[in-house]
Protein backbone atom coordinates (compact mmCIF):
# COMPACT_ATOMS: atom_id res chain seq x y z
CA UNK A 1 0.00 0.00 0.00
CA UNK A 2 1.38 3.42 -0.95
CA UNK A 3 1.67 6.17 1.67
CA UNK A 4 -0.65 8.29 -0.48
CA UNK A 5 -3.36 5.61 -0.17
CA UNK A 6 -2.94 5.54 3.61
CA UNK A 7 -3.35 9.30 3.78
CA UNK A 8 -6.51 9.15 1.66
CA UNK A 9 -8.04 6.23 3.59
CA UNK A 10 -7.48 7.94 6.92
CA UNK A 11 -8.32 11.41 5.66
CA UNK A 12 -5.07 12.36 7.37
CA UNK A 13 -2.44 15.05 6.93
CA UNK A 14 1.22 14.64 6.01
CA UNK A 15 3.32 17.06 8.03
CA UNK A 16 6.72 15.87 6.88
CA UNK A 17 8.02 13.87 3.91
CA UNK A 18 5.42 14.86 1.29
CA UNK A 19 7.94 13.86 -1.38
CA UNK A 20 7.84 10.19 -0.32
CA UNK A 21 4.12 9.43 -0.79
CA UNK A 22 4.89 6.85 -3.51
CA UNK A 23 6.77 4.70 -0.99
CA UNK A 24 5.29 1.19 -0.59
CA UNK A 25 4.32 0.12 2.94
CA UNK A 26 4.14 -3.63 3.59
CA UNK A 27 2.95 -3.92 7.19
CA UNK A 28 1.97 -1.99 10.30
CA UNK A 29 2.66 -2.10 14.01
CA UNK A 30 0.84 -0.07 16.66
CA UNK A 31 2.33 0.80 20.05
CA UNK A 32 2.95 3.68 22.43
CA UNK A 33 5.71 1.69 24.09
CA UNK A 34 8.96 2.21 22.19
CA UNK A 35 10.53 -0.72 24.05
CA UNK A 36 8.01 -2.95 22.27
CA UNK A 37 8.79 -1.34 18.92
CA UNK A 38 12.48 -2.08 19.51
CA UNK A 39 11.74 -5.80 19.86
CA UNK A 40 9.60 -5.99 16.72
CA UNK A 41 11.30 -6.00 13.31
CA UNK A 42 9.03 -4.48 10.66
CA UNK A 43 11.18 -2.95 7.90
CA UNK A 44 9.17 -1.10 5.27
CA UNK A 45 6.37 -0.80 7.77
CA UNK A 46 4.41 1.99 9.37
CA UNK A 47 4.39 2.78 13.08
CA UNK A 48 1.01 3.82 14.45
CA UNK A 49 1.46 5.57 17.79
CA UNK A 50 0.11 8.20 20.12
CA UNK A 51 3.60 9.05 21.34
CA UNK A 52 4.33 12.52 20.00
CA UNK A 53 7.94 13.09 21.00
CA UNK A 54 11.32 12.69 19.25
CA UNK A 55 11.74 9.18 20.64
CA UNK A 56 9.04 7.81 18.36
CA UNK A 57 10.91 9.17 15.32
CA UNK A 58 14.26 8.01 16.68
CA UNK A 59 12.94 4.54 17.52
CA UNK A 60 11.37 4.18 14.09
CA UNK A 61 14.69 5.13 12.50
CA UNK A 62 16.55 2.49 14.50
CA UNK A 63 14.09 -0.12 13.19
CA UNK A 64 14.35 1.15 9.56
CA UNK A 65 10.72 2.23 9.70
CA UNK A 66 10.34 5.46 7.80
CA UNK A 67 6.63 6.20 8.20
CA UNK A 68 4.89 7.22 11.43
CA UNK A 69 1.19 7.84 11.92
CA UNK A 70 0.42 10.00 14.96
CA UNK A 71 -2.99 8.97 16.26
CA UNK A 72 -5.48 10.61 18.64
CA UNK A 73 -5.09 14.18 17.32
CA UNK A 74 -1.44 14.26 18.44
CA UNK A 75 0.70 16.86 16.72
CA UNK A 76 4.29 16.43 15.61
CA UNK A 77 6.68 18.74 17.45
CA UNK A 78 9.27 20.85 15.61
CA UNK A 79 12.01 18.55 16.94
CA UNK A 80 10.19 15.52 15.55
CA UNK A 81 9.82 17.10 12.13
CA UNK A 82 13.46 18.17 12.04
CA UNK A 83 14.62 14.68 12.98
CA UNK A 84 12.25 13.07 10.49
CA UNK A 85 13.60 15.30 7.69
CA UNK A 86 17.15 14.24 8.52
CA UNK A 87 16.06 10.59 8.23
CA UNK A 88 13.88 10.98 5.10
CA UNK A 89 10.93 9.88 7.20
CA UNK A 90 7.24 10.61 6.76
CA UNK A 91 5.02 11.82 9.61
CA UNK A 92 1.26 11.65 9.21
CA UNK A 93 -1.14 13.24 11.70
CA UNK A 94 -4.54 11.62 12.11
CA UNK A 95 -7.35 12.54 14.51
CA UNK A 96 -8.57 8.94 14.82
CA UNK A 97 -7.70 6.50 17.63
CA UNK A 98 -5.04 3.81 17.20
CA UNK A 99 -7.81 1.19 17.12
CA UNK A 100 -9.74 3.02 14.42
CA UNK A 101 -6.67 3.64 12.25
CA UNK A 102 -5.58 0.02 12.60
CA UNK A 103 -9.07 -1.20 11.66
CA UNK A 104 -9.21 0.88 8.48
CA UNK A 105 -5.73 -0.11 7.31
CA UNK A 106 -6.27 -3.79 8.16
CA UNK A 107 -9.59 -3.81 6.32
CA UNK A 108 -7.83 -2.46 3.24
CA UNK A 109 -5.17 -5.15 3.23
CA UNK A 110 -2.23 -3.77 5.21
CA UNK A 111 -0.69 -6.75 7.04
CA UNK A 112 0.08 -6.95 10.74
CA UNK A 113 3.63 -7.83 11.79
CA UNK A 114 2.28 -10.89 13.61
CA UNK B 1 38.26 3.10 13.72
CA UNK B 2 37.11 4.80 16.93
CA UNK B 3 34.19 7.14 17.62
CA UNK B 4 33.33 8.89 20.87
CA UNK B 5 30.14 10.57 22.02
CA UNK B 6 29.02 12.29 25.20
CA UNK B 7 25.54 11.71 26.61
CA UNK B 8 23.84 13.90 29.23
CA UNK B 9 21.47 12.34 31.75
CA UNK B 10 17.89 13.56 31.38
CA UNK B 11 18.43 15.00 27.89
CA UNK B 12 15.64 13.14 26.12
CA UNK B 13 15.64 15.56 23.21
CA UNK B 14 19.05 14.27 22.11
CA UNK B 15 18.70 10.68 23.31
CA UNK B 16 19.64 8.54 20.35
CA UNK B 17 21.97 11.04 18.63
CA UNK B 18 24.99 8.82 19.17
CA UNK B 19 23.12 5.72 17.99
CA UNK B 20 21.85 7.57 14.92
CA UNK B 21 25.40 8.70 14.07
CA UNK B 22 26.90 5.25 14.53
CA UNK B 23 24.12 3.79 12.37
CA UNK B 24 25.14 6.16 9.54
CA UNK B 25 28.81 5.21 9.92
CA UNK B 26 28.06 1.46 9.86
CA UNK B 27 25.83 1.88 6.80
CA UNK B 28 28.66 3.67 4.97
CA UNK B 29 30.98 0.82 5.93
CA UNK B 30 28.50 -1.65 4.37
CA UNK B 31 28.12 -3.64 7.57
CA UNK B 32 25.74 -6.58 7.10
CA UNK B 33 22.15 -5.23 7.57
CA UNK B 34 21.27 -7.93 10.12
CA UNK B 35 24.27 -7.08 12.29
CA UNK B 36 23.68 -3.36 11.79
CA UNK B 37 20.11 -3.69 13.09
CA UNK B 38 21.31 -5.58 16.18
CA UNK B 39 24.01 -2.97 16.87
CA UNK B 40 21.71 0.04 16.61
CA UNK B 41 18.90 -1.53 18.66
CA UNK B 42 21.24 -2.59 21.49
CA UNK B 43 23.15 0.70 21.40
CA UNK B 44 20.00 2.83 21.34
CA UNK B 45 18.53 0.93 24.30
CA UNK B 46 21.80 1.41 26.20
CA UNK B 47 22.04 5.10 25.26
CA UNK B 48 18.46 5.66 26.46
CA UNK B 49 19.44 3.94 29.71
CA UNK B 50 22.17 6.55 30.31
CA UNK B 51 19.70 9.38 29.62
CA UNK B 52 17.05 7.72 31.80
CA UNK B 53 19.14 6.64 34.78
CA UNK B 54 22.60 8.27 34.86
CA UNK B 55 23.94 11.81 35.29
CA UNK B 56 26.18 11.65 32.24
CA UNK B 57 28.16 9.16 30.23
CA UNK B 58 30.49 8.48 27.33
CA UNK B 59 30.06 6.10 24.44
CA UNK B 60 33.08 4.73 22.61
CA UNK B 61 32.61 2.62 19.50
CA UNK B 62 35.56 0.64 18.21
CA UNK B 63 35.01 -0.80 14.75
CA UNK B 64 37.37 -3.32 13.17
CA UNK B 65 36.83 -5.72 10.25
CA UNK B 66 36.32 -8.58 12.75
CA UNK B 67 34.33 -6.95 15.49
CA UNK B 68 32.33 -3.97 16.73
CA UNK B 69 32.83 -3.18 20.39
CA UNK B 70 30.87 -0.37 22.06
CA UNK B 71 31.52 0.76 25.62
CA UNK B 72 28.96 2.89 27.46
CA UNK B 73 30.53 4.26 30.64
CA UNK B 74 28.31 6.37 32.87
CA UNK B 75 28.44 8.32 36.12
CA UNK B 76 25.26 7.52 37.96
CA UNK B 77 23.56 5.61 40.74
CA UNK B 78 24.77 2.23 39.49
CA UNK B 79 22.79 -1.02 39.48
CA UNK B 80 22.51 -2.68 42.93
CA UNK B 81 21.34 -6.06 41.59
CA UNK B 82 22.32 -6.76 37.98
CA UNK B 83 20.51 -10.12 37.96
CA UNK B 84 17.27 -8.41 38.93
CA UNK B 85 17.81 -5.61 36.38
CA UNK B 86 18.21 -8.24 33.66
CA UNK B 87 14.77 -9.66 34.39
CA UNK B 88 12.09 -8.85 31.84
CA UNK B 89 9.61 -6.38 33.35
CA UNK B 90 11.79 -5.12 36.20
CA UNK B 91 12.20 -1.35 36.05
CA UNK B 92 13.18 1.57 38.25
CA UNK B 93 12.33 4.16 35.58
CA UNK B 94 10.71 7.48 36.45
CA UNK B 95 7.36 8.72 35.17
CA UNK B 96 9.26 11.01 32.78
CA UNK B 97 11.06 8.01 31.26
CA UNK B 98 7.75 6.16 30.84
CA UNK B 99 6.25 9.20 29.12
CA UNK B 100 9.05 8.87 26.58
CA UNK B 101 7.89 5.37 25.70
CA UNK B 102 10.44 3.46 27.77
CA UNK B 103 10.78 2.08 31.29
CA UNK B 104 8.91 -1.18 30.87
CA UNK B 105 11.84 -3.30 32.03
CA UNK B 106 12.65 -4.48 28.54
CA UNK B 107 15.86 -2.60 27.74
CA UNK B 108 18.58 -4.78 29.27
CA UNK B 109 17.00 -8.08 28.11
CA UNK B 110 16.70 -6.61 24.61
CA UNK B 111 20.34 -5.48 24.69
CA UNK B 112 21.39 -9.01 25.67
CA UNK B 113 19.24 -10.51 22.90
CA UNK B 114 20.91 -8.32 20.28
CA UNK B 115 24.58 -8.63 21.27
CA UNK B 116 27.04 -11.47 20.74
CA UNK B 117 28.54 -10.62 24.10
CA UNK B 118 27.35 -8.29 26.85
CA UNK B 119 29.38 -7.27 29.88
CA UNK B 120 27.89 -5.17 32.69
CA UNK B 121 30.04 -3.76 35.49
CA UNK B 122 28.41 -1.51 38.06
CA UNK B 123 29.37 0.21 41.30
CA UNK B 124 26.51 1.59 43.37
CA UNK B 125 26.89 5.35 43.81
CA UNK B 126 29.52 5.60 41.06
CA UNK B 127 28.20 4.33 37.77
CA UNK B 128 27.81 1.57 35.25
CA UNK B 129 29.99 0.37 32.39
CA UNK B 130 28.38 -1.72 29.69
CA UNK B 131 30.35 -3.36 26.90
CA UNK B 132 28.47 -4.52 23.80
CA UNK B 133 30.28 -6.81 21.37
CA UNK B 134 29.25 -7.90 17.88
CA UNK B 135 31.16 -10.31 15.66
CA UNK B 136 31.60 -9.36 12.02
CA UNK B 137 33.74 -12.18 10.73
Amino acid sequence: MKISEIVTLLNAKIVCGEEFTDREIERAFASDLMSDVLTTPFDNGVLITGLANPQSVRTADMMDVSTIILARKKKATEEMIELARENDAVIIECPLSVYHISGILYEHGLSPVY
Amino acid sequence: MKFEYHVEGGDFLNAGNASGNIKKVLKKLNVDPGVLKRVVVALYEAEVNIVAHAYRGNITADISPQKIEIVLDDEGPGIPDIGLAMQQGYSTASTKVREMGFGAGMGLPNIKANTDDLKIESVVGKGTKITLSFNLA
